[in-house]
């Protein structure tokens, strides 16, 4: 099939689709770089937690008036600090913190989200798009801050991601060289709770655990460098957003016609799909060196 | 606050707060809040199924349950654990989220499915969960020793072996069907809430695991009654109040263990 017949007319002309792929692809990065850290030490769980988390403070926001990003990080930085604060140390336990925090801060976003239907009753949806995301309606106005955060989380991988990245394989040896555990794991937190929020209140609390889970695992599966396992990650994730995006732009003609599928249907089942296919040759190409080793020896 | 339709209220949280503090107990052990979350908030996807199709919405959630715990068993023997259990969660949102596109059911629908409707139980609806929640306890009788031998030991020396492995799977299986037996009653929010907090806390307070489970179902129930009554009272949503006092109670146990742990070091050292 030719690129012109995958394409929908109409499609790079579109101000709404523009400003997705725009932000789709900044997202889909910071998310990238910073889970590469998660998917390393093992804190899927505290990353989806404050995703959606996130939904208490964008209702909270919506509750007060203001705009729902300053919400929706506010809140994750407040859980960050909580999931710190009860931290434990053994990983298994660490799903435990994450869990009471997502436990308290939904029951609290089941609050906000009462009281706001309560003094306006047209806000019924809001959850349903809270967790959903809703990339199309990404105002322009949004943009410059969304990049501006991104940078943020970017700048604090920079300044510590090869400490961060000592800490997470190798925690003792870290702590002998006089890495300070704790508050590289603060500052680790620190960072995954602004990209997560910032994806999560644009591109919705679904897509932002799949682009912080998917892509650097399957990074992870091709590569153990973690230069080249950062890039792969992160053009697995823009991958899968922009494929994401021009399929649920396609699918307006698709049965039951007349509506888009959603994109975050389209993206989390691509990031499924490169998870599994990067599970297939690695067992071979990893197996051969090996086995050509222990021949030799 | 006990009369007509609020007896069944009572009852129906009840049932699920025994369950749900029962399994909780072995979330805790096993540190498996992930797949305690994940399971509820996932299954939602095959409610919206359900709706699409007209089938019973109970039908939906105990297919994706099941469906989404044995792929995340799947999923977590085939690489890293916690990324095998976020990628069927998303996947499971994502297929409900389609769904959902598909239909014309209202967005309050899916509110009344994450958050709970535990006020609106109708007496038609107890039989069924007294029915799955008996089949949960059952289960769990049955696996409850394997389950503790392998949750306990898995720090020291991972277990690898086949029996682990079908252990594991009974796990997925029971969180599933206790999910089925109460997420349409009182939300997935809740049922998660119900399955961390009183287990982890009862956990910091015993290190037997028969009065470790006696303490977590006793704080589950707790927990639920109080809700169930300050809601009442306040008209606030049930969700909140069982999130909040799950997260003080866990807070109290961290302090008395803290305290207890304070008395004894005097004496060891």
């Amino acid at each position: 099939m030719s690129l012109g017949g995958l394409i929908a007319p109409g499609f790079f002309s579109n101000g709404p689709v523009r400003a997705a792929l725009l932000t789709g692809g900044v997202v889909a990065v910071v998310t990238a770089v910073v889970g590469i850290f998660t998917v390393l030490r093992r804190q899927s769980f505290a990353g989806h937690t404050l995703g959606e988390v996130g939904t208490t403070g964008g209702s909270a926001a919506f509750l007060a008036g203001v705009n729902p990003l300053w919400g929706f990080v506010a809140i994750a930085l407040v859980a960050a600090g909580a999931i710190e604060l009860v931290g434990v140390r053994r990983p298994r336990q660490r799903d435990l913190a994450a869990g009471l925090v997502l436990g308290a801060g939904l029951g609290l976003a089941a609050l906000f989200l009462y009281l706001g239907s309560v003094t306006s009753p047209a806000s019924g949806g809001a959850s349903t798009s809270i967790l959903f995301g809703s990339i199309f309606i990404i105002g322009p106005s949004m943009v410059s801050s969304i990049v501006a955060l991104s940078a943020g989380a970017l700048a604090l991988i920079a300044l510590c991601g090869r400490r961060m990245l000592l800490v997470s394989l190798h925690p003792d040896l870290a702590a002998s060289r006089g890495v300070r555990l704790r508050l590289v794991g603060a500052i680790y937190l620190l960072a995954l709770a602004i990209a997560v929020s910032l994806a999560a209140e644009t591109i919705g609390a679904v897509l932002a655990t799949a682009l912080l889970v998917g892509p650097p695992a399957t990074a992870l599966r091709l590569t153990r460098r973690p230069g080249r396992a950062l890039v792969a990650a992160s053009l697995v994730g823009v991958a899968a957003v922009w494929l994401g995006i021009l399929l649920s732009y396609d699918s307006y003609t698709w049965p039951p016609a007349g509506r888009t599928w959603p994109v975050s249907f389209f993206v989390v089942a691509l990031v499924l799909v490169f998870y599994l296919a990067a599970q297939l040759p690695v067992r071979r190409l990893r197996a051969r060196p090996r086995a050509r080793a222990r021949g030799e020896v | 606050m006990f009369s007509g339709f609020m007896l069944n209220t009572w009852v129906a949280a009840t049932l699920v707060a025994v369950v749900a503090g029962a399994v909780g107990l072995f979330v805790a052990l096993r540190g498996s809040s992930f797949v305690a979350h994940a399971v509820p908030h996932g299954a939602f996807g095959g409610a919206a199924g359900a709706a699409l199709l007209g089938w019973n919405p109970v039908l939906g959630l105990g297919i994706f349950a099941a469906g989404g715990a044995l792929s995340m068993g799947w999923l977590s023997r085939r690489g890293r654990h916690d990324v095998g259990t976020a990628l069927a969660l998303v996947t499971m949102l994502g297929t409900g989220a389609l769904f959902l596109s598909w239909s014309n059911e209202y967005a309050s629908q899916v509110y009344a499915l994450l958050f709970g409707e535990v006020l609106g139980v109708a007496r038609g609806e107890l039989l069924p969960i007294a029915g799955v929640g008996a089949a949960s306890l059952g289960v769990l009788a049955l696996v409850a020793r394997p389950l503790l031998a392998t949750s306990v030991l898995a720090d020291a020396a991972p277990t690898r072996g086949r029996g682990a492995r079908r252990v594991e799977t009974a796990f997925l299986l029971l969180v599933a069907l206790a999910t089925t037996m109460s997420v349409p009653v009182v939300g997935a929010l809740l049922m998660f809430s119900l399955m961390v907090a009183p287990g982890a806390t009862a956990r910091l307070v015993s290190d037997r695991p028969g009065r470790a489970a006696a303490v977590s179902v006793a704080l589950a129930l707790g927990i639920v009654w109080s809700a169930v009554a300050l809601s009442y009272v306040l008209n606030w949503p049930v969700g909140f109040f069982v999130g909040t006092l799950g997260a003080l109670a866990y807070g109290g146990g961290r302090l008395l263990a803290l305290r207890r742990a304070g008395a004894g070091a005097p004496e060891g050292g």
